[in-house]
């Protein structure tokens, strides 16, 4: 295997403020995103925001409205040049799978590898079939493999001709549930194994945390916020951030001090100034796992759901103001609806955002 | 820029994309002249040729049309239902075999199993001559039925209608799953009242969709009820249009007969937007058969062997024999109508299918509302009977001509003859109409299976996109556009009305020397002609039959 191309890493991939649209309409709008060497970026949001477009922008089949995407410096994108989807080395991964039917998996596989010998394409075939789990499928058709199995050919197929980018469109939502949490771990190992850098587009939260270092959170064409999963999570930026990643409610509370504030828990402190001014008035974000059962606590909360996860308890409770937040409890600790049951906060950052104004 | 970047594609892009759109909207705007001008006939006041007709005639043309379809439907029903629910759900000796073979009679154009009929049972036919040499009676002196009667025709259309119904609604009962009927069972009932509780009324949308095209197919004839001598509309347009030579009470008839063909349109696709939702949600499930012994086996072999040998090996026997036995030897004359015949056909086929690519083509990559009505607009003219559509040429061609005649006299002095009207041209813009929704059926369904996310792979795996054509869109398009070639190209051979219409003059094609030779009573010269017609009619129907019996393993 030592006449094969050389693998061409990606150094760097910068989007640019761009802009992306459909007749004089921006889809996505002031878009600002990079990603490096080995890294597996993600765009999440809900259906609709605008992901699969920057997507598409990036690999070449959207024209730019404004702004640049650059692959090493170089811009392949911009608004008035766009290199060929085919000259980029960008592969791409689509929601449909999208295998050639014609075509075995073997020549699906080689499809890309055009300017490769014989002997070196049908070793790097063989190399990706046994690295995807499928070693003794090349003759065989797309028909014949169950979903899973396609996925895994359409990856093969796209990381062969050894892209700088992988793209993957969300690649794991025609798939059912078992299948999805098998597939990504599985997935996320091939691509560092290849050392391949990719960007992956989805709307699951628990798909963007498996497979990415670092997310990029859409909503109606804008990134509200860029992050690895646990700044995403833990120090949102927004609201529909907060409330888009994972459970939470917002508990009312009243700025007491630089890294303070008071709410119907008590006084909670975090590591962090927050910035806001003594007595204003904010929203307090808090998880599931913010507030712990603490039989010692003088705060109570009435539990009005419960649902058993095995190693813990989830209990909705009910805050004398009138409140309803979770709580984690250990899996010992079995209260029945309608018990009153002592609250503690445990939190390290405060997230909070100024009072909503509404009727 | 380096050597990667060009020049911004867009504009070019958008340049080649909107002349695909154009073509397809002057496609759809050619395509729609004939039906358009045949629609606003029903508007127009009348000749005076219209007003003998409607004192006459018309009441004969309603009234015998309206029992011709009355018939149909009942003969259809009756050979096509049972047959196609014992090869269904039930195992009997030849089931197989009658699966595919109760489509053989789609092959045989209704006007050549008239003539053989005819030919078989009427008075110098062997049957009756069988019958006079046996018993000695001579003429007059026993009853036999008359062939060229309304009876005949309703029989005659039946025997090669009925696979339409067969085929629609063998697919429904093949989609009920042995589920909802062992539920039936469950509930209490017998087979036989589960097949008449369940079964038939769940099946009944598809029935009901085979049913009318077998009518829309009754109403188009015209070879056999000419020849039969009963009057229909499509008799009557053909006499008004030659005997009259009204062609403006001939587009008011074919206006009539508009309406009955769109009140038509309207139940079948009522039926099948009921289908699909029956469909959804049934999954075919590996069903245990019915088995058929003795005297149920022996009723159900008869229920599938009577229309196959009467709709097809009867007839198709009867023509080799005349074909090979007492026809005058095949000539030049024929060579020369088989060659008419064929590029006639293949050429037909070529443009209809070409242009159903432009507008597939226009329609993936250019999805808008203008576009979309344009394919509507194109398919139009699938269900309706060619004398309509030849009417609908000829008109707007004869009118081009005549300007063209009359300009070319004034400015250069010159006496020219029809460009449009008396050439193949009509003919062909005429099979174009008809048989549009056909290929852009086949072609539409081909480019469906290549999804966009396939182009956009062969992009990003390195191919321009000349090449994603080559290397994706060709071969997978290979066979549906094939497919599509082939139908057509059958289609035109058996086409009759509107290649005796349009023809040029002294141009003959197969279809109508066999039906001349037939009008003039010289049956088994007609056979060779005949013969071929239908032998090429089997091709389609043999890859019908073949997906119908790979798809049932």
């Amino acid at each position: 295997m030592t006449a094969m191309p050389p693998n061409k890493m990606l150094k760097e991939l910068k989007l640019n403020h761009i802009a992306v649209g459909y007749q004089g309409t921006p889809v996505v709008q002031d878009a600002n995103f990079r990603i490096v060497e080995g890294e597996i970026g993600c765009l999440l949001g809900p259906s609709g925001c605008g992901k699969s477009t920057l997507l598409r922008a990036i690999a070449g089949f959207e024209p730019l409205m404004a702004g640049d995407i650059s692959l090493d410096n170089e811009v392949i994108s911009s608004s008035e040049t766009t290199v060929s989807p085919e000259k980029r080395s960008i592969g791409m991964v689509f929601q449909d799978i999208a295998l050639f039917p014609h075509l075995s998996i073997g020549e699906n596989i080689a499809f890309g590898l055009k300017h490769w010998s014989k002997q070196e394409a049908n070793a790097r075939i063989d190399y990706l079939l046994e690295l995807v789990g499928l070693a003794g499928y090349k003759d065989r058709y797309p028909d014949s493999l169950s979903g899973g199995q396609q996925q895994r050919v359409a990856l093969a197929r796209a990381i062969a001709p050894k892209p700088k980018l992988l793209l993957m469109d969300e690649p794991f939502s025609g798939l059912d549930a078992k299948l999805r949490e098998e597939l990504v771990p599985d997935i996320r190992a091939i691509l560092l194994h290849e050392k391949v850098s990719a960007i992956l587009v989805t709307h699951d939260q628990a798909e963007a945390f498996a497979m990415a270092d670092r997310v990029a959170i859409m909503e109606a064409g804008k990134i509200l916020q860029v992050g690895t999963p646990y700044e995403i999570y833990h120090e949102p930026v927004s609201r529909f951030v907060a409330m888009f990643i994972g459970q939470g409610d917002f508990l009312p509370a009243v700025v007491c001090g630089a890294n303070c504030v008071h709410s119907d828990l008590g006084e909670i402190h975090g590591d962090m100034d927050h910035g806001f001014q003594s007595g204003e008035k904010v929203d307090l974000l808090v998880r599931p796992d913010d507030i712990l059962h603490d039989d010692d606590s003088e705060f109570k909360g009435l539990i009005v759901s419960k649902w058993f996860r095995g190693s813990y308890f989830l209990y909705r409770v009910k805050l004398p103001s009138g409140k309803v937040t979770y709580c984690f409890a250990s899996s010992h600790h079995n209260h029945s609806i309608g018990q009153e049951i002592g609250l503690t906060v445990n939190l390290d950052h405060l997230v909070m955002f100024p009072i909503e104004a509404k009727a | 820029m380096s050597t990667l970047t060009h020049t911004h594609p867009t504009s070019r892009q958008r340049s080649r994309v909107s002349l695909l759109k154009v073509s397809a909207i002057l496609i759809a705007l050619v395509l729609a002249v004939p039906v358009l001008i045949i629609a606003i006939n029903i508007f127009l006041g009348g000749s005076d040729v219209w007003q003998h007709l409607y004192n006459t005639l018309l009441f004969d043309y309603v009234s015998n049309s309206f029992l011709l379809m009355l018939g149909v439907t009942f003969g259809t029903l009756v050979m096509g239902v049972p047959a196609a629910w014992l090869t269904s759900v039930c195992e009997f000796r030849g089931r197989s075999l009658f699966s595919w073979a109760l489509l053989l009679p789609l092959a045989m154009p209704a006007y050549i199993i008239a003539y053989t009929y005819t030919g078989l049972f009427d008075f110098a036919g062997p049957v009756q001559t069988f019958i006079r040499d046996t018993t000695g009676l001579g003429y007059g002196e026993y009853w036999f039925f008359e062939m060229r009667s309304l009876g005949g025709a309703i029989t005659m259309l039946s025997l090669v209608l009925y696979p339409y119904v067969y085929l629609m609604s063998r697919a429904a009962f093949l989609e009920q799953s042995a589920n909802t009927l062992e539920v039936c069972r469950t509930l209490g009932y017998s087979a036989p009242q589960a097949f008449i509780r369940l079964a038939l009324p769940m099946a009944r949308p598809a029935i009901v969709a085979g049913v009318t095209l077998a009518m829309m197919e009754t109403l188009a004839d015209y070879g056999t009820v000419q020849y039969f001598g009963v009057t229909t509309f499509t008799t009557g347009i053909m006499r008004t249009f030659y005997g009259f030579g009204d062609l403006a009470a001939a587009s008011q008839l074919a206006g009539i007969l508009l309406l009955f063909v769109a009140v038509l349109i309207f139940t079948e696709r009522y039926s099948r937007r009921k289908i699909s939702y029956h469909a959804s949600g049934l999954r075919k499930a590996s069903q245990r058969k019915v088995e058929l012994r003795g005297r149920y086996g022996l009723a159900a072999w008869l229920a599938c062997a009577i229309p196959v040998i009467a709709g097809f090996v009867i007839p198709a026997g009867v023509l080799l024999y005349w074909a090979v036995f007492e026809a005058e030897t095949v000539g030049w004359d024929f060579i020369q109508l088989s060659w008419n015949s064929f590029y006639l056909a293949a050429l037909a086929a070529l443009i209809t299918v070409s242009l159903a690519l432009v507008l597939a083509y226009a329609g993936r990559l250019h999805p808008t509302k203008g576009v979309q009505t344009a394919i509507v607009t194109s398919g139009m003219g699938y269900a309706l009977p060619g004398t309509i559509i030849a009417i609908g040429v000829i008109v707007p061609l004869a009118w081009i001509d005549h300007r063209i005649i009359d300009w070319v006299k004034y400015t250069f002095d010159q006496k020219i003859g029809l460009f449009f009207s008396g050439t193949i041209i009509a003919l062909l813009l005429a099979y174009t109409v008809r048989f549009m929704a056909v290929s852009l059926g086949s072609v539409q369904s081909g480019l469906g299976k290549v999804k966009p996310s396939m182009d956009m792979a062969g992009r990003s795996l390195g191919c321009s996109p000349a090449e994603v054509l080559r290397r994706i869109h060709v071969p997978l398009l290979k066979s549906s556009v094939l497919t599509a070639l082939l139908i057509v190209f059958v289609d035109v051979l058996k086409e009759l009305p509107a290649t005796l219409i349009l023809r040029p003059f002294n141009f003959n094609t197969l279809a109508v020397r066999a039906f001349e030779l037939a009008s003039d009573e010289r049956l088994v010269d007609a056979a060779p002609a005949s013969l071929m017609i239908v032998a090429v009619g089997l091709i389609p129907v043999i890859l019908l039959s073949r997906s119908i019996s790979s798809s049932a393993h």
